[in-house]
């Protein structure tokens, strides 16, 4: 096995610089270029398919929308929503990711490791197993309070242990979350009947949404982001370490109080949607740092503008690389996560036990 | 098997492990008596007994010889098997939290398995001797993989990488996993589901005697290098020093560690934490040595899968519930409790 090759370039500084570089410049023409992707992304997603639908058509169906084409109709109540959630849950899932590594200072923090995804996951399929018609715009706080008593759990664990969570044992408590509430979802599953059904959705894939939930999650996510972008100059000094930060005259409890919340909110509205999809949340923050520097007022929306890209386009994956079969998201996602997580077990230097 | 010099302490040790083997195995016994009176048909002892000696009804004979304990026995197997790899591999690596569940060995293990319900050509079944070796490969392909990615020049392989390294590793093969499983029509997807949980196979023989030669096999290999154990417990310095090709032994330890998990996961399906916390109640009971610890953890490892195995059956009258999942609800929060305690 060769070591890895770095390349001669400058390097994501570590958080014992206090020195914030940043490119602001960089930033908002990521931004710019990240929304001409995403509405690219959106209309080639919108086209293709298991019927094959062509640009002209698909602008068609959004600008003169015809309701008596059948192809107008594929586009308007499967297409459209189906990629328009892929790019809301994509920011979502990214900053969430983004705003627990910068709290807990864990490279490896992304929702999905630490068992927040499971956490909503598990409440809705307790609440799918005995409710089964819940109206969706109820059944999206239910995710809330899974993702909230994941994200709660991860908080203990890091109060309570000795010597703080380091990124192995932050990455490990959530594997363990991960596999017990894994546990307890397949006996409900199991007791109610619901266990083939159910794969699909916990597999994370974005086949079967429609415009209702997309227009429940929509207010949720908006508002998670608009909190990311608030509280993303205090993320900035949190970043730098606890001590740095009290030393600046900053109350961590607040931040870290809003900053569960507004993860809670995008996870829960995401799991909602898609089910678990992991690793967004892992890769894209480090993309970001790696292009905009530490400063988290650039961090989070340009996380949000990469992870609607990724997400956008590897749902566009999932129809095609297995024709005629769906390929659920959350699949896709970790076998791209995956060896970016290798990369960054094998990279860190710092004694992680 | 070495001969120690035998200090008080020693001999103290020695009679204090004797004492708790006992106990454990009495509380196994007792534990294979309750098993065999619970199930769907609940047999009362009396009947237990008589169908032991050969005279009650065929009903009674079907159940308890042709399902209820080979799937028992093979608890007791999976659990000894399961519990004594992950000594091995807590001992090889120093670190506490190993696992093969958690290393991701068993999914190497379990994608395997998968694979072949996916691809077998008929509704046949899988026959049973064959797929502890097709798991093998999986989870000797999974092990060989961790190592390497694990192995940095210079610095070998510390714990750390090891476990993160697994855990990734374990979810890329989740995630195939899943890939795999969405192609299953509902009935394969109940059988690799049920696999999956930990669902010890019922009423069959033929899956006693696939496990049969790797646990009478592996387990006594694994005693005999106790000494080895108790060395690389130390630090590796030592340990060369004392003349042992340390690496050399690693991996022989290592393949038989990938083994045990592999004919347990194989048969058994994937139960997590019993390599996790067999080994760490016995050393709490018993300390480090592993003389006395591992004959100790294998008796905890099958009493917990069996415990596990019996409460699962008494609590769901009509599906089966698998044993991984009552043995996941006792073993992750004591996982994370280590997790909390450990400095």
């Amino acid at each position: 096995m060769t070591t890895l090759v770095k390349p001669v370039k400058e390097k994501v500084k570590s958080e014992e610089d206090i020195v914030i570089k940043s490119r602001p410049i960089f930033a908002i023409s990521i931004i710019a270029v990240g929304i001409i992707l995403i509405l690219i992304g959106m209309v080639t997603s919108i086209s293709t398919g298991a019927a094959g639908i062509s640009f002209s058509v698909v602008l068609d169906a959004v600008f003169h929308f015809n309701p008596s084409l059948e192809q107008h109709q594929i586009v308007y109540n499967l297409r459209f929503p189906r990629a328009l959630t892929g790019a809301l849950i994509g920011a979502g899932f990214a900053v969430s990711g983004a705003i627990m590594q910068g709290m807990t200072r864990n490279p490896l923090a992304d929702t999905g490791l630490l068992g927040i995804n499971a956490g909503a996951r598990f409440v809705l399929v307790v609440v799918f197993a005995f409710y089964p018609n819940m109206e969706f715009k109820y059944l999206i706080l239910f995710s809330f309070i899974g993702a909230g008593l994941g994200v709660g759990l991860i908080y203990a664990i890091a109060y309570f242990a000795k010597g703080g969570l380091t990124p192995l044992r932050l990455v490990l408590a959530g594997a363990i979350i991960g596999s017990l509430v894994k546990g307890i979802t397949q006996i409900i599953s199991l007791v109610s009947g619901v266990s083939y059904e159910l794969a699909f959705w916990s597999a994370g894939g974005i086949s079967a949404v429609e415009w209702f939930q997309v227009k429940v999650i929509i207010p949720w996510i908006t508002i998670g982001l608009l909190g990311a972008i608030a509280i993303s100059p205090k993320l900035t000094i949190l970043s730098l370490g606890e001590e740095v930060a009290i030393g600046l005259g900053q109350g961590t409890k607040v931040i870290k109080a809003l900053a569960a919340v507004v993860v809670l909110l995008l996870v829960g509205a995401s799991v909602s949607t898609v089910g678990g999809v992991g690793f967004i949340g892992l890769i894209v923050p480090h993309i970001v740092r790696f292009l905009v520097g530490v400063d988290y007022r650039l961090i989070i929306p340009c996380s949000a503008v990469v992870g609607a890209v990724i997400v956008v386009i590897a749902d566009i994956g999932a129809k095609l690389i297995n024709m005629p079969y769906e390929t659920p998201l959350g699949s896709i996602m970790a076998v791209l996560g995956v060896p970016f997580f290798l990369y960054l077990a094998r990279k860190e230097k710092r004694e992680l036990i | 098997m070495k001969l120690v010099t035998i200090t008080e302490i020693q001999h103290k040790r020695m009679v204090k492990s004797l004492k708790l083997i006992l106990i454990f195995a009495i509380l196994l016994a007792i534990v294979f008596v309750i098993s065999m009176n619970t199930g769907t048909v609940r047999l009362s002892p009396q009947e237990v007994f008589d169908t032991l000696l050969g005279n009650s009804s065929d009903k009674h004979h079907i159940i308890l010889y042709q399902l209820r304990l080979p799937r028992m026995i093979i608890a007791i197997m999976v659990g000894a098997s399961l519990a004594i790899s992950g000594a091995i591999l807590q001992g090889i690596s120093r670190n506490g939290l190993a696992d093969p569940g958690i290393i991701g060995i068993n999914s190497g293990a379990g994608l395997v398995v998968l694979l072949i319900v996916v691809m077998k050509p008929t509704s046949t079944g899988v026959n049973p001797y064959i797929l502890p070796l097709f798991a093998l490969i999986g989870a000797a392909l999974t092990a060989l993989l961790i190592y390497l990615l694990a192995f940095k020049k210079g610095e070998g392989m510390t714990p750390t990488r090891l476990l993160l390294v697994g855990i990734a590793v374990s979810a890329g093969l989740s995630a195939v996993s899943i890939i795999l499983t969405l192609r299953l029509n509902p009935n394969e997807y109940d059988f690799v589901l049920q696999w999956n949980l930990g669902n010890l196979y019922g009423g069959n023989w033929s899956f006693v005697l696939a496990l049969l030669p790797w646990t009478l096999l592996l387990l006594p290999y694994v005693y005999y290098k106790s000494h080895v154990l108790n060395l690389l417990n130390l630090n590796d310095a030592l340990g060369t020093s004392l003349g042992l090709s340390l690496e050399r032994e690693k991996l022989y330890l290592l393949a038989v560690a990938v083994g045990l998990a592999a004919s347990a996961v194989a048969i058994g399906g994937g139960i997590g934490f019993i390599g996790l916390m067999g080994p760490h109640i016995a050393r709490k009971l018993v300390g480090p040595k592993h003389q006395f610890m591992l004959p100790v953890t294998a008796l905890i490892g099958s009493l917990l899968v069996l415990t596990g195995d019996t409460i699962a059956r008494s609590i769901m009258k009509y599906s089966e519930l698998p044993a991984g999942i009552i043995i996941t609800l006792i073993g992750a929060p004591y996982f994370l409790y280590l997790l909390i305690k450990s400095k």
